[in-house]
């Protein structure tokens, strides 16, 4: 099996792009030698038994961030959500902040809305304190993309809400990739919201069609007590890239979160969420809506830590498999002995379009405690024959029949969704029609010299 | 309007309908008596043009079509209506976003202008008055967490706004309580009308006392084994099946 190993050029680079951020050196020679030592995760790890990124990737390399920024308005035009965070949009192009191109208005005072390199410039002790803390990489091979986004980021965003504030109105953190020849891009997201904060995020991630890339993103969100964000991840990646996005919550006492994870574009996507219930009555919401066709192929794992009683958490992943797509979901709960009253609920449920089309579904709840509710469902059929001929039989032909079958099975994962507007903008970019054909041919592996050093 | 002809159908393998010939005109209403298991919802099913079944002799033509060519949606389109027996919940779908399509594929298919929301709008609430229909209903899910009453009147709803040819209600009646009953065959009596015609698919006399039938036909084991005025139905009430199935069998 072919198998991703690392030129001395490729360490040399990770080397040169360590010293760009000289804040982060002890850190990020960490992650590099975690990622050195263990390499990429091979389909011999269960957690990456579906999702054999290893045999597509064989090495990485890095660009220079393109300064050319008239080539790249219209992809921020046609990726900016229909303007709904115009004022409030940041841009990144491969990975780097483009001030240029974004905007961060009307925010309340002391908030933090800016790149990455710019806060450790202009907060470094903030930045410090909370980077890295909460995505480990020290398990690889299991977090090897971790491990490498860590130690090869240049840039990213960095929102901060102090005590007590509420930004109203979403946020926009829209990374874009060039494309250019065999690049991989390392964004790098780190949120965090003190007591009684509020906001409201989406992460964008898009890219074009037609070229072979490794988007590698890592999200870290911390929630001080009380804190209440409302977050989104949309993934509209080229038809041709390889997606990896791992997400680390921590979530502190009597705090909400939510997130909805959309995955529409990319060849392979995995995305990872964990989220850490550190204190007492907070609510957790991990919902998502995965669409592949052609030869797409989606990988969703979550793992939610109950480690605090009176937690709730609740959890609904839906699959609309097509074709010869390829779906994965685990599921990981685990309630520790002191989580008592913890409430989780966890449902994944798949509709197949297509015989060809296949799911690995793995609920894996891990419980501590003994006064806790915890279910987990996961369904896997086909759109209902009675469903179809009663519309039919009213005189709805049977693609539009289909089309509201499709979408009625996919309302239940959006209907948590707190920003209408988003609701709106997604319920046309979801059920638009989308030419399979452009997710059949998948490109070679990326292939490029491997043994030589 | 309807004509049908010496109709097999088989589930499975298995006949259902063994040679139904039955004509029905404009205006008419007939009603279609049988015991359980006789082949009376697998008529209404192949009228509607459900795949489950297997033609395997006859026709059905109507207004001059072969209807038997004809894909559901096509059916509807032409006027056909079945207003189901088990409506079938669809969670997610909106019922008035639904009926909306639904009344324009119709309109689209007649070459008529499609419905914009305000007119839509004036049609539903006039129709709805037909069958009492609770408003709150209709931007519910598509029969979801409908009570029985709830959804044979959504039923009768979707037949008044979608304005059919021929109507065909499969046991209509049944699970209904006798307030709801009134309601329900109070609107497909005001549907009446010289143009439409309408089957009703019945266990029970009961309905009829509501929607009064032209003719009453019984069928037993997949055929027709006696036609009749209204009061056939009475009859039927009074000494049950037995008899006319025991006609249909001296009869072969």
């Amino acid at each position: 099996m072919a198998q991703t190993t690392l030129s001395t050029d490729y360490l040399a680079t990770l080397d040169q792009l360590a010293a760009r951020l000289p804040a982060l050196t002890e850190l990020r020679t960490a992650a590099r030698a975690a990622f050195h030592d263990a390499g990429l995760p091979t389909v011999e790890l269960e957690d990456w038994r579906f999702t054999n990124i290893a045999a597509r990737l064989l090495r990485l390399e890095f660009v220079a961030p393109t300064a050319d920024a008239a080539a790249q308005s219209d992809a921020v035009e046609t990726f900016s959500l229909g303007g709904l965070a115009s004022s409030r949009q940041l841009v990144f192009i491969d990975g780097a902040y483009r001030s240029d191109l974004s905007a961060a208005e009307n925010l309340p005072a002391g908030v933090t809305l800016t790149g990455l390199a710019d806060a450790l410039g202009s907060q470094p002790e903030l930045v410090t304190s909370l980077l890295g803390k909460y995505a480990p990489f020290e398990n690889a091979p299991e977090a090897a993309f971790v491990a490498l986004n860590t130690a090869g980021f240049t840039d990213g965003a960095f929102l901060h809400v102090p005590n007590g504030v509420v930004v109203e109105g979403p946020i926009h953190l829209l990374y874009l990739t060039t494309g250019a020849a065999t690049t991989a891009v390392h964004p790098r997201t780190l949120i965090a919201l003190g007591e009684h904060a509020q906001a409201s995020v989406i992460e964008s991630y898009a890219g074009p069609d037609g070229a072979a890339y490794l988007t590698n993103a890592v999200s870290e969100i911390v929630l001080g007590p009380a804190a209440v964000l409302d977050h989104y991840r949309l993934q509209r990646e080229g038809n041709q890239a390889l997606f990896v996005h791992t997400q680390h919550i921590h979530q502190d006492r009597a705090s909400a979160f939510s997130t909805h994870t959309l995955s529409i574009g990319s060849a392979m996507t995995r995305n990872d969420v964990y989220a850490t219930l550190a204190g007492e009555g907070i609510d957790c919401v991990l919902d998502g809506l995965y669409m592949p066709t052609g030869k797409q192929h989606v990988d969703n794992h979550t793992t939610i830590n109950h480690a605090a009683p009176h937690c709730r958490s609740f959890e609904i992943y839906k699959g609309i498999l097509d074709d010869q797509s390829r779906g994965g979901f685990n599921g990981k709960i685990f309630v520790q002995p002191d989580a008592q009253k913890t409430d989780a609920k966890q449902t994944n449920q798949t509709l197949l379009l297509s015989d060809d089309a296949q799911l690995d579904t793995k609920p894996q709840l891990e419980i501590f405690a003994d006064d806790v509710r915890c279910t987990h469902g996961a369904t896997i059929g086909q759109l209902d024959q009675n469903h179809l001929f009663y519309l039919r039989a009213r005189g709805i032909g049977p693609t539009l029949a289909r089309q509201m079958l499709i979408h009625a099975f996919a309302a239940e994962a959006l209907e948590r969704m707190k920003l209408e507007p988003l609701r709106t903008y997604l319920d046309d970019i979801l059920f638009a029609h989308r030419p399979k054909e452009l997710f059949v041919e998948l490109s070679e592996p990326v292939s490029l010299d491997l043994a030589t050093p | 309007m309807l004509e049908i002809k010496n109709l097999h159908a088989s589930v499975a393998g298995t006949e259902i309908l063994r040679g139904i010939n039955l004509t029905v005109l404009p205006g008419e209403v007939h009603a279609i008596m049988g015991p359980n298991g006789s082949g009376k919802s697998t008529l209404a099913g192949v009228l509607a043009g459900k795949s489950d079944y297997e033609i395997t002799e006859g026709s059905v033509t109507f207004n001059g079509m072969n209807l038997l060519d004809m894909e559901p949606e096509e059916r509807a389109r032409e006027g056909v209506f079945l207003a189901f027996q088990y409506p079938v919940e669809i969670p997610g779908v909106n019922n008035m976003y639904f009926l909306k399509a639904a009344v324009n594929a119709i309109r689209k298919h007649r070459g008529e202008e499609e419905l914009d929301a305000v007119d839509f709008l004036q049609l539903v609430k006039e129709k709805m008055k037909l069958v009492e229909m609770d408003q709150g209903l209709l931007n519910r899910p598509v029969n979801t967490g409908f009570s029985g009453g709830e959804k044979k009147r959504n039923e009768i709803f979707h037949m008044a706004v979608l304005d059919p040819k021929l109507a065909i209600l499969d046991e209509t009646d049944s699970g209904l309580d006798i307030d709801a009953l009134r309601v329900v065959a109070g609107g497909v009596n005001a549907l009446r009308s010289p143009e439409r015609a309408t089957i009703v698919v019945t266990h029970y006399q009961r309905l009829l006392n509501y929607i009064v039938p032209d003719i009453v036909h019984v069928l037993v084991d997949g055929r027709i084994v006696r036609s009749g005025p209204k009061e056939l139905a009475l009859e039927l009430e009074a000494n049950g099946y037995a008899p006319a199935a025991t006609l249909q069998s001296t009869r072969s």
